[in-house]
């Protein structure tokens, strides 16, 4: 005879077995693509912005970056992390007036990864530019190398980080175009969901190796540039309409 | 020349009274730099914008004036000159003390100096700050055994030798630490191979000055004169180095004047640049170079005030020229938007970016410096270094 206390216990402890125990012992039971699959030079993951989608004052994009990463500042601006940030820009020639975000660029040479003594700053093989929070020292050489000023020290005690973007206080950091996402099977960003959701769609996150992806066609059809083009990194982020 | 090698004989409540300042000043340096670990870096006057502050312009110095006063070693060994060599110990000994300490600086203003021995082990051999790592380690050992086969009688046929090494190896050190900003090619202010030249002759010229008033405070207290060639040639090696840093300044700004980019940095240094011009102007040309240039030019009677004054004045000018190389170059915002000008930011793209130094990165400094000056008192007083005719 099997009473109500003993049927509880009995069913907890099966959907515990059938859902629970599966999700502690394996870290893919979520993934879209098995975590251990190895990162492939089969895809080149790169953004495009297109500027004139870009709504002046509209922060969602930095929003989402701060939420998905758990960037919560200090009130202190000029120490705080920054990923991702706005900036309003105005031609010298003719006083176009163009919004934008502005992240890291993923370059191809990347001057961050040239010049970081214990090799903490490194490109992937599908091309995202990252930090690896193990081996950083704080010695800031590479934000003193990056020319879009896209690293941030972490200058104070953090709690309570998110399991998903690993930082620390005296490590250096930066947009890792959301590689735990991707990692994960994710084919966007937290900031193109962001941007898209409100209608935007400034943002378009893809594999610049498939011809046929969004971010391809995004950028076929809207003459990219990258930013300091004379510099030679060959960045992965592209800006239309600047 | 007949020398004998002694320690320094001051009376002990001058020696006690200077190794308990000295050690205090070392102390707060490390509670400076505890506390800045322990609560993070914006207790600093370092930001996002200015990465780089105070700490690294003392270790900076420190370093190159500890290439510098190794001057009088290299000219014994080096060059044969017979006239140095009862000095060559102490010229080393102050070599290996401004390192050490120029490096422990750098190391306790790292956001994780925990991980030291990362950076002992994991190298990238394209960075040339991992270059300098070995660059800095392979100096103090030369300099080791240098100190050895000067004061060790049974090695001292090797000590020319090791000598010359020293000598090479520190050229291509200050090479490397001048490269640490000339291979950046992000910012205006930097990405220019005139930097390594002009880091080794700074070198040549504050270590010079260093060595000639470290050697005159030991000569105080230890009650020895310095003999007057050693102060007539002094004199004449601070006039050629002043001359030769003059040359590759102008060197410096007028090849970035030549190129049209670079013309707006310059702009900002030279002119508009508020408290940079001013430390640009003031501390480096006129207080470290063009006023001593002028005070030994009219010292020709070798007089030993005016060169103390001008080793002061050369060291205090060289602290401000690499302050202003160190924090001027952050200070103007960069060019990412060549043909635009940036209107807004949240990251302060658009600002000149001020910077002013807190007190803890002031104890560090300060604590970093007085443990090369404890580390030479030590070493002076337990080990026979300062020469006396026999």
């Amino acid at each position: 005879m099997i009473n109500r206390r003993k049927f509880l216990v009995k069913s907890a402890t099966a959907l515990a077995i059938t859902f629970v125990v599966p999700s502690i012992i394996s870290n893919k039971a979520h993934a879209k693509k098995p975590l251990a699959e190895k990162v492939s030079d089969k895809q080149s993951w790169g953004i495009h912005i297109d500027t004139s989608k870009c709504i002046d004052g509209c922060t969602a994009c930095v929003d989402a970056c701060n939420e998905e990463n758990g960037l919560t500042g200090f009130g202190r601006p000029e120490t705080d992390s920054q990923w991702i940030r706005k900036v309003t820009v105005k031609s010298n020639t003719t006083d176009k007036i163009t919004t934008m975000p502005l992240m890291c660029q993923h370059c191809e040479n990347p001057p961050c990864c040239d010049v970081c003594p214990t090799g903490a700053s490194f490109k992937r093989i599908d091309g995202i530019v990252m930090v690896n929070q193990h081996t950083c020292i704080g010695c800031r050489y590479c934000m003193m190398a990056c020319p879009f000023k896209a690293r941030s020290f972490v200058h104070e005690t953090l709690t309570q980080q998110n399991t998903n973007a690993p930082r620390g206080k005296g490590c250096v950091e930066s947009c890792n175009l959301c590689v735990n996402r991707i990692d994960h099977g994710s084919e966007t960003t937290a900031c193109e969901d962001a941007c898209n959701n409100l209608g935007h769609s400034a943002i378009t996150f893809g594999d610049l190796n498939d011809k046929n992806s969004k971010i391809s066609l995004a950028m076929n059809s809207n003459n990219p540039r990258r930013l300091r083009n004379d510099l030679n990194l060959d960045q992965k982020v592209f800006y239309s309409n600047i | 020349m007949n020398y004998t090698l002694e320690k320094l004989k001051t009376c002990r409540y001058l020696y006690w009274g200077t190794f308990l300042f000295l050690g205090f000043l070392v102390l707060l340096g490390l509670a400076s730099s505890a506390y800045m670990e322990h609560e993070g870096h914006y207790v600093t006057g370092m930001n996002n914008q200015i990465v780089w502050g105070l700490p690294h312009i003392f270790a900076v110095t420190l370093i190159v004036i500890a290439s510098g006063v190794l001057n009088i070693a290299s000219m014994s060994s080096a060059f044969d000159k017979k006239l140095y060599k009862p000095l060559a110990p102490l010229s080393a000994l102050f070599a290996i003390a401004f390192l050490v300490s120029g490096l422990i600086i750098l190391v306790l203003d790292l956001g994780r100096p925990d991980r030291l021995i990362v950076a002992m082990t994991t190298y990238n051999f394209k960075s040339i700050f991992a270059w300098n790592i070995f660059l800095y380690s392979g100096f103090f050992v030369i300099l080791s055994i240098y100190i050895w086969t000067m004061l060790d009688f049974n090695v001292s046929k090797f000590s020319s030798v090791v000598g010359k090494l020293a000598f090479g190896w520190r050229i291509i050190l200050t090479t490397g630490t001048g490269s640490i900003f000339g291979f950046l090619v992000a910012r205006e202010a930097y990405s220019t191979a005139v930097l390594a030249p002009l880091f080794i002759i700074m070198s040549l010229l504050y270590g010079t000055a260093v060595f000639y008033l470290l050697l005159r405070i030991i000569s105080k207290m230890q009650n020895i004169t310095i003999p007057s060639e050693i102060t007539v040639n002094i004199r004449k090696l601070i006039i050629i180095f002043l001359l030769a840093n003059i040359y590759f300044l102008i060197l410096y700004h007028i090849t970035n004047l030549y190129i049209s980019k670079q013309i707006a940095i310059e702009k900002f240094i030279l002119l508009d640049g508020g408290g940079y011009t001013t430390m640009f102007w003031l501390g480096q040309v006129g207080f470290g170079l063009l006023i001593p240039l002028f005070f030994e030019l009219t010292n020709k009677d070798n007089r030993d005030f005016p060169l103390t004054l001008t080793s002061i004045m050369v060291i205090v000018g060289g602290f401000f020229a690499v302050a202003v190389i160190i924090i001027g170059g952050q200070a103007f915002p960069l060019n990412i938007f060549p043909d635009h000008t940036i209107i807004e930011s949240s990251f302060f793209d658009n600002n000149i970016h001020g910077y002013t130094p807190s007190i803890y990165e002031f104890g560090l400094g300060i604590g970093g410096t007085s443990l090369a000056l404890i580390i030479i008192l030590i070493l002076i007083t337990n080990l026979k270094f300062i020469p006396a005719k026999k």
